[in-house]
């Protein structure tokens, strides 16, 4: 069967079949490091690089779920809201129940919290046929509120908790923190790209008219989608209670628009169906890379988010495929 | 095997159906005629699974069966090929194939994917499909996506202890020739694990192909024969409900064109595409274009409307010269552009077909107040009444509208902005028959009004029957110029020798 010009065609395949457009994240941040490199002294350390990881963790966390979204064509803005809730929650556990295991209680509560709000997010957009951006921006401020009238708009401290660990200790210089981000990273590129789930997103993002019509049980796939979501923010609140040794509704602050441009500059399409969760943990490197280079060469910090601004449109407009796009709006 | 007894369906009170029986022997292969609107798609999705009946029994095997889902219908060995774009583009082949049906494959959770390449590739042999199935459906051509749909299809039947039964939604309608007899002689092969239902506007496909055809009309079956006892005039006939007119093509409303052209292409050629391409268009005239997939036709439409430049020749409007830079220039010289893809590129299907009639030229609706409706509606009845477009009103969105009343939206459009060299692409795919008689009578409207027209048709006998001439491209070379003068109108054969 494999004839030698079966061999040259494969060959050539091969040549095409190189992601070119997928790998352009992963240039940027190679030549984003080696510029900085150059550009600032204290850049290229061990210290400098632990304190980026340690940095990327909690929105590589929340990138991956936000991912899990924008695969199927949906948008999940969210993101600070179910963070909230679930930051509270683990707080107040943590508080009721000191201890180790009051410590995996708290994560577990915490993670089932933001579980709850992304299943409630996507149980209201297919059952309702609402679309995910006013849905999530609704359970956005569903969970702030939840998470204000929890804690009557204060702080809770935690700063003696043995949840703490996954901030503190370190393995291999580096804190467990950055360890359980990997790993969820890796689970989820597992489920993405090796079960019927993940199979079924890109199904789901690439036509779902279509991805019905064979039998893809598509509102079940979207809200195990927004639940698996909602898991990840459960599980970027615990991170950041961890490192900040407090739980309050603010603990999200900010982290949506860094989970967005995240996955979109590593390259996830917004139209769905291309992208993964492996292109938005290099999409987190870049935003968070970028940040701290910017904070060593001392870049004002409102100067700092227009460019992580600039960061998402030029993103965008480098990443979209136009061939056979006449027109865009 | 499959009889669907008395089905009826209604949409918000309107009867698509009204009571079909229809049945589907083992190993045979039943045609499924009509105008659009007649109820064919409903029936379609009613036996797919997709849409539920009203009224009425569906019945496998002599059973009464209930098709709540595809999948229902998948498991009782039933199983659709969409008209066209039903696979998912960012996925592989292999991922298409199975596509919820993929639960076989998981070992521990996860897809085994060496087993769903594997099963991929049997699947693919079955319609002698040669192709990897890790690439990705959007590399495909569009032959390759059909035969694709078909395999997924047929894929059915190891999972169905049961004989399937296929339905073929207008699976011609993308295809060229050479693509359409391929798909043919596997059907035919396939005759023997599988019944088709096949559903096609065109007629002597559908008689080639079938043993015995139905035809619809106002959601009710009105004939049913053996195919070899119809000719696609009787199926015309009956779909229709009058008398067909003795001649489709309205050869004797034919004129002679006037002397005066109206585009000059003198060695025209793009790289890779087609090469040294001379041709005069006249006044009034229908030059045919035909060729294969790849005869460099379609690029020659691309370069000649703008949207594409040539690397060598040039071209004249009217005496001119021209040498468009975009669409927007062509439009500015008169050109007008009708394409395949009228629900993206021939209309703002959301935009009312008032708006759509003005939106090539604006101007023609204005005030020195701003735009006025009260002048684009009356520049939209005019058209509605001389066109005979079929509509509620002016302001209805152009989605609603039928097929071919979207086609003469188009070619209204293209008339408001004065155009004065149209070019045709397809005008009469996926339209039904009594609206393609309208645009054939639309065709040669125009040639009385002395628009030159160059038409890239569905089928050979339309090109040939509208045509003043036909030209002929294979491997993006003129190979041939044939004249087609009302009366001496050119065989197939002697145009299909230039084309391969």
């Amino acid at each position: 069967m494999t004839t030698t010009a079966g061999k040259g065609r494969a060959s050539a395949r091969l040549w095409t079949s190189v992601p070119w457009r997928a790998l352009a994240p992963v240039v940027v941040l190679a030549a984003l490091c080696i510029a900085l490199g150059l550009a600032a002294d204290n850049f290229a350390t061990a210290g400098n690089f632990a304190r980026i990881a340690t940095s990327a963790a909690v929105p590589a966390v929340l990138a991956t779920g936000v991912t899990l979204v924008i695969l199927m064509g949906g948008i999940d803005l969210s993101v600070e809201g179910a963070m909230a809730v679930a930051a509270v929650v683990a707080a107040l556990v943590l508080v009721a129940a000191p201890g180790a295991l009051g410590a995996v209680a708290a994560a577990f509560a915490a993670l089932a919290a933001g579980a709850a709000l992304g299943a409630v997010s996507g149980a209201i957009h297919v059952g309702l046929r609402a679309p995910s951006f006013m849905v999530t921006l609704g359970t956005w401020f569903i969970g702030l509120g939840l998470a204000v009238w929890l804690v009557g708009g204060g702080t809770v401290s935690v700063r003696d908790s043995e949840l703490r660990v996954l901030a503190l200790v370190r393995l291999g210089g580096l804190p467990l923190s950055v360890w359980v981000a990997l790993g969820t990273v890796l689970i989820a590129w597992v489920l993405q790209s090796r079960t019927r789930l993940g199979r079924a997103l890109f199904a789901v993002g690439g036509g779902e008219d279509l991805a019905a019509q064979s039998g893809v049980p598509v509102g079940r796939v979207k809200v195990a989608a927004f639940a698996l979501a909602g898991l990840c923010y459960g599980l970027g609140a615990v991170l950041a209670v961890a490192q900040l040794g407090q739980g309050n509704a603010e603990i999200g602050t900010g982290r949506l628009f860094a989970a967005v441009s995240a996955a979109v500059v590593g390259g996830t399409s917004l139209l769905g169906g291309h992208g993964g969760v492996l292109h938005s943990l290099v999409g987190v490197l870049v935003v968070v890379v970028l940040s701290n280079g910017m904070i060593l060469l001392g870049v004002p910090p409102y100067l700092q988010q227009a460019v992580q601004g600039l960061l998402i449109i030029i993103a965008v407009a480098v990443s979209l495929d136009r061939r056979g796009q006449g027109l865009v709006k | 095997m499959l009889t669907a007894e008395n089905l009826r369906k209604s949409y918000a009170g309107v009867e698509a159906l009204r009571g079909v029986s229809f049945e589907v022997r083992p190993g045979e292969v039943v045609g499924l005629v009509g105008e659009n609107g007649a109820g064919k798609s409903t029936l379609m999705r009613l036996l797919a699974g997709t849409q539920r009946p009203s009224g009425g029994r569906i019945l496998r095997d002599g059973q009464p069966v209930s098709l709540a889902s595809p999948r229902d219908a998948n498991a009782m060995g039933i199983a659709m090929v969409f008209q066209e774009q039903s696979l998912i583009l960012n996925l592989s082949v292999a991922e298409n194939l199975f596509l919820g049906q993929d639960g076989e494959f998981v070992r521990h959770g996860l897809i085994d994917r060496r087993a769903l390449r594997r099963a991929a590739l049997h699947q693919l042999a079955k319609v002698g499909l040669d192709i990897d199935p890790d690439r990705r459906a959007g590399e495909l051509s569009f032959a390759q996506r059909q035969m694709v749909e078909l395999a997924k299809a047929l894929a059915l039947e190891d999972r169905v202890d049961r004989d399937l039964v296929i339905l073929l939604d207008e699976p011609t309608s993308v295809l060229e020739q050479a693509e359409i007899d391929l798909l043919f002689s596997r059907v035919r092969d396939l005759q023997s694990r599988a019944s088709f239902v096949f559903v096609s506007h065109r007629l002597d496909e559908v008689l080639a192909i079938s043993d015995r055809v139905y035809v619809m009309r106002d959601g009710a079956v009105v004939a049913e024969a053996p195919a070899s006892a119809v000719t696609p005039a009787d199926l015309h006939q009956m779909m229709v409900g009058r008398g067909v007119r003795t001649e489709y093509y309205l050869e004797s409303r034919q004129e002679p064109p006037r002397s005066d052209v109206a585009l000059a292409v003198r060695g025209l050629g793009q790289q890779g595409a087609f090469r040294d391409v001379s041709f005069d268009l006249h006044r009034g005239e229908v030059l045919g274009l035909a060729g294969v997939i790849g005869s460099g036709r379609e690029a020659l439409i691309r370069v000649l409307f703008g949207f594409e430049r040539p690397d060598a020749g040039g071209m004249e409007v009217e005496g001119q010269a021209y040498a468009p830079r975009s669409p927007a220039d062509a439009v500015a010289r008169g050109l007008g552009f009708v394409p395949s893809e009228r629900r993206t590129e021939g209309l703002v299907m959301t935009l009312s077909l008032g708006a759509n009639i003005t939106l090539a030229r604006i101007r023609e609706a204005m005030t020195p107040w701003g735009l006025s409706r009260s002048k684009e509606q009356a520049l939209a009845r005019d058209w509605i009444s001389r066109l005979g477009i079929r509509t509620p009103s002016a302001d209805t969105p152009c989605r609603n509208l039928s097929g071919g009343n979207q086609q003469k939206v188009v070619l209204a459009k293209w008339r408001t902005a004065g155009s004065r060299v149209l070019i045709l692409d397809h005008p009469t795919r996926g339209v039904d028959v009594g609206a393609k008689e309208e645009v054939f009578r639309l065709i040669r409207d125009l040639c009385d009004e002395g628009v030159a027209i160059l038409l890239v048709a569905d089928t050979l006998e339309e090109t040939i029957g509208l045509s003043h001439r036909v030209l002929v491209m294979r491997d993006g070379a003129i190979s041939a110029e044939l004249p087609a003068p009302a009366g001496g109108k050119p065989e197939q054969v002697r145009i299909v020798e230039h084309m391969v």
